[in-house]
Order: C-alpha cells, then structure tokens, then sequence
C-alpha cells in the first residue's frame, strides 16, 4: 500500500494514495472540476495537460492543470463548480 | 526578470519514446543533452506512470540516459530566438539554448463533438487511461470505450485489468476494413503476439465495429450512452465514457520554429531533419506510427543532431520503414467515415473552452472567420481539441499558430521581451 497524502478539496479533507494527480483526486471526491463560461459542470478529459478542462486553484494559484500535478500534503484545492 | 539560463549541445522537447530514444543516441556521442517535458516523469504518454526501469523495449534506450538532463514539468510555450526556447514552470520562466533541437511532441487524441460529450465522465480513450495510471480508481465502474482506433483495445485491456467491467468496445471503422487489416497484421511478426496478448486479455468483452456513440445522457456527470451499431441505437447505463478516435500530431511547436508541412505532419528528410536547419523531428508529428517508428526515428534524429553519419545501410532504416508501413496501414484503417459528421447537433458544445456550438460554428466559412466571429478555438486549449473536430466537421484548414503555444502566465510572456520585463520592472 502506497503512502496516503491528505490535502483539501474545496475545504473538505480527502486521502489519496502518493503519486495521485490533483486532478484524480477531485473525481474521487466527487467534485465538479469547473464551470464552463455557459455554467455547465466539466471534468478532466484529456488526462495529459492538452485540454484544460481539468483546470483548478491549486494553493492560491489560479488555472492550474490539475491533471499535470500530484498531490502534495497539505495542498488546498479550489474549483469553482 | 529572474529565469534560470541554460544551454545545451542537443535539447529535446518530449520526453517519450521519441524523445528519450534521441537523448540517448545524443549522450551516446558524447553530447551535452537534455529533455524538456510537461509531465512530471519522463516515459510520454504510453508509459505514463510506469517504471521505466521494467519497460523492455527501453532497455538499450535506457542505459545511454543517465547522462541526460531531464528538466521537468515545463512546458515550452515560446521560441525567444534562433536557438533559444522558453518554457514555463510553477517556479518561473526558463530559457533553454541549444545548438541543435529534437521536437518530439508526441500527439493526442481526436475528439468528435455529440450530444453530451460535455458531461463529466466522458473523457477521451487514452484520457481515462492516463486518469487511472495517476491514481484515479475504477474498480467496479462499468466503462464503455468508444471512439477508433488500436488505443481502444489497449485501453480496455489496462481499464479491465484494474478492475473496471467493460461493458462494450464500440469502434466506428468497418469490419471489413478491420479485417483487412488484421490480415496484413501478419507481416509484421512483433504485432502479432501483441494482438494475440490482447485478445486473450480482452476476452468475453463485447467488441462492435460500425459502432459509435451518438449521445451521452447525465444531469452534472455522465449517468448512459447511447451507441449506434450497425444503424441501430442501444443505451448503455455506465459510469465512465472513454472515447477517442485516433490520435493526431502535435505540431505546434514545430510550425512556430518555422518548418514545414506536409499533409498534416512535419516535413523530414531521410535523417529526420526538417525544413529548419539544425530542427529535426521525431516519432508521432512526422506520422502516427507508434513505438516502433518512434524509437526508430528517434534514434536517427539523436544520431543526425549530433553530427554522426548513419551508414546507409543501418537497420534503424529499415525499422522505420516497417514502422512507416504499419503507420499507413493504420492510417487507412481507421479513417473516419463521413456520416461521422453528422454526430452534433446545433446545440451541441464543440468548442469547450468557449461553448461554441455547431448551430454558430457551421455558419463561418473558414477556421479563421469562426475564430474571430465565435472565439472558437481561442481558449486556453488554443484550438487543440475543436480544431481537428472543425477539421473534419466543416472541413476546415486548421493551421494558424501564434505564440505563446501554451497559454503562459503575463510574467513568463514579458520574459520573452527584455524590453517589455524592463517596463514592467520600472
């Protein structure tokens, strides 16, 4: 069993294992990744960084593609769906 | 502007097969070397999250990296000047001067507009794929794959075997055309105990041909598809959609270094140089060929960059032609049948940076008429995920790049001017 990393998504507190990606981690919480500019609730598509679809406030730090960065302890995660 | 100043005899952009397979020839040689990537681990795509160190094709690949730079988690956004290229990380903006550059960009999936395809849930082929190799569970979620494409059955078999129940492989090509193919498969003896490796591991899975999904269905995710097969529309309750059909190129950062095209890919000579003098390019820009063709062709590129001549009669030649060979058979294979076209409807989203839909879209007469009249194509992704749809839907030229390739942050865009970072600075 891989090492557990505990970071925030919109204030809630998950576990994930290590080497999880940022945008893995908000599906498994069960969160919506974005609005799109109509309102509609979008998530990851692509998986490696083309699509931005995964975009997300990662530590303060506005349009982060989720799907590029894993998880660190501690990181707090924001999206706006 | 403070930004880390680096240069190197061989710089390579992409960290894939492609890529690796030039570094080590380059290292080889004895050069300076180092790889620039996006991703967080060298290995491109296909060998996303896997130990590299037990991938056996590698092997003879691997033993010459260990005197490669592996900068990470950079993408290249900009060309600063002949020989200097700027790439952005979380830290800042680096500048990476070469004497001689490797583009070997890899490619990404094609992704059709219908119904749906929107909702969360529905991500492409290779997409789910990369989501589960970086931690995303699918043990009991019922999956259909859907799209074109051998990816398709790749990721079946990878999705199966983390625990995800495919419910249906549905691919649009005809079985005719799948059959011919699997006939010619013959002639290449290292695919075959790939396919039969598949086929053993895809067994009891449901696999349709003249079949694609016409609509996905959910409120905020995606809850059941409906598939056509053979003309006739069947719905599918399921948790996730991987759809994607087939790959295309990456050639952005090529067409911004100036070099040439043809027929959608970058043009190259026998020793994989493009238009460009000292650019060459390897692996799927010049053709969706694979792994083979990929570590053929970079390892050719490695060798040419660094100054070696190849004896005319190596087997990296005639590697690549094989490679080649298989990539047209694929090429043909899974072409896209026209009545694909008619998959959106006029409120469907093709354009997903923008929500562009097809009943605004279909009204322009050019890509770039569509840009500047409905934004299509101007959001963060820059067109890499309507453009090849509006190419197929409308039949569109989509071939315009401006820097940044990347959408960058307003401080590594001023680094690429000294005088505009010293306004900023005043």
């Amino acid at each position: 069993m891989r090492a557990e990393i505990r970071l925030r998504v919109n204030g809630a507190e998950i576990a994930v294992p290590a080497g999880t990606t940022v945008a893995a981690a908000m599906v498994i919480a069960g969160q919506v990744c974005r609005r799109s500019v109509a309102g509609e609730a979008r998530g990851p598509l692509c998986g490696m960084g083309i699509c931005y679809e995964c975009r997300a406030t990662i530590n303060g730090s506005a349009h982060c593609r989720s799907c590029q960065i894993v998880c660190e302890p501690g990181m707090d995660v924001r999206t706006d769906g | 502007m403070d930004r880390s100043r680096e240069k190197f005899e061989v710089l390579v952009v992409g960290g894939g097969p492609a890529g690796m397979a030039a570094a080590a020839r380059a290292a080889e040689c004895g050069k300076r070397v180092a790889i620039v990537d996006d991703n967080a681990a060298p290995g491109g795509q296909i060998f996303r999250g896997q130990n590299l160190g037990e991938v056996e094709s590698l092997a003879e690949v691997r033993r010459h990296l260990t005197g490669v730079r592996f900068v990470s988690g950079k993408k290249v956004f900009d060309v600063a000047a002949p020989g200097i290229l700027l790439a952005e990380g979380p830290e800042g903006v680096w500048e990476l001067r070469y004497e001689k550059l490797i583009v070997a960009t890899g490619a990404r999936e094609r992704f059709l507009p219908f119904p749906g395809w929107t909702l969360p849930n529905v991500m492409g082929a290779g997409g789910l794929q990369a989501m589960v190799k970086s931690g995303l569970p699918v043990r009991g979620k019922t999956v259909v794959v859907a799209g074109s494409g051998p990816l398709l059955l790749a990721v079946a078999a990878y999705l199966r075997a983390q625990g995800a129940e495919i419910a249906l492989i549905a691919e649009q090509a005809s079985w005719s055309a799948l059959a011919r193919f699997a006939a010619r498969l013959w002639s290449f003896r290292g695919k075959i105990g790939e396919a039969l490796e598949l086929r053993r591991k895809l067994a009891g899975i449901r696999f349709a041909a003249n079949s694609w999904p016409v609509m996905a269905h959910g409120a905020e995710k995606l809850e059941a598809v409906s598939i056509s097969t053979n003309g006739r529309v069947g719905k599918i309750e399921c948790d996730f959609l991987a759809c994607g059909f087939h790959l295309v190129p990456n050639v952005e950062l090529a067409v911004l270094l100036g070099c040439a095209m043809e027929n959608g890919f970058v043009k190259v000579n026998r020793i994989q140089e493009t238009t460009v003098p000292g650019v060459y390019c390897a692996g799927e820009p010049v053709g969706i060929g694979g792994l083979e063709s990929a570590l053929a062709e970079g390892a050719i590129a490695g060798l040419a960059a660094s100054g070696y001549a190849i004896d005319e009669t190596s087997s990296l030649f005639r590697a690549r032609e094989k490679a080649r060979y298989f990539a047209r058979l694929l090429e043909k294979t899974f072409s896209l049948r026209a009545e694909l076209n008619q998959l959106p409807n006029d409120e469907t989203i093709v354009c997903r940076c923008e929500d562009v839909r097809y009943s605004r879209l279909r009204l322009r007469s050019t890509w770039r008429a569509a840009k500047l009249q409905t934004r299509c194509g101007m959001g963060p992704c820059q067109g890499r995920v309507c453009g090849p749809a509006a190419e197929f839907l409308l039949g569109w030229k989509v071939d315009s790049v401006r820097p940044p390739v990347f959408p960058a942050r307003v401080e590594s865009l001023a680094a690429g001017s000294e005088e505009f970072a010293a306004i900023l600075t005043e």
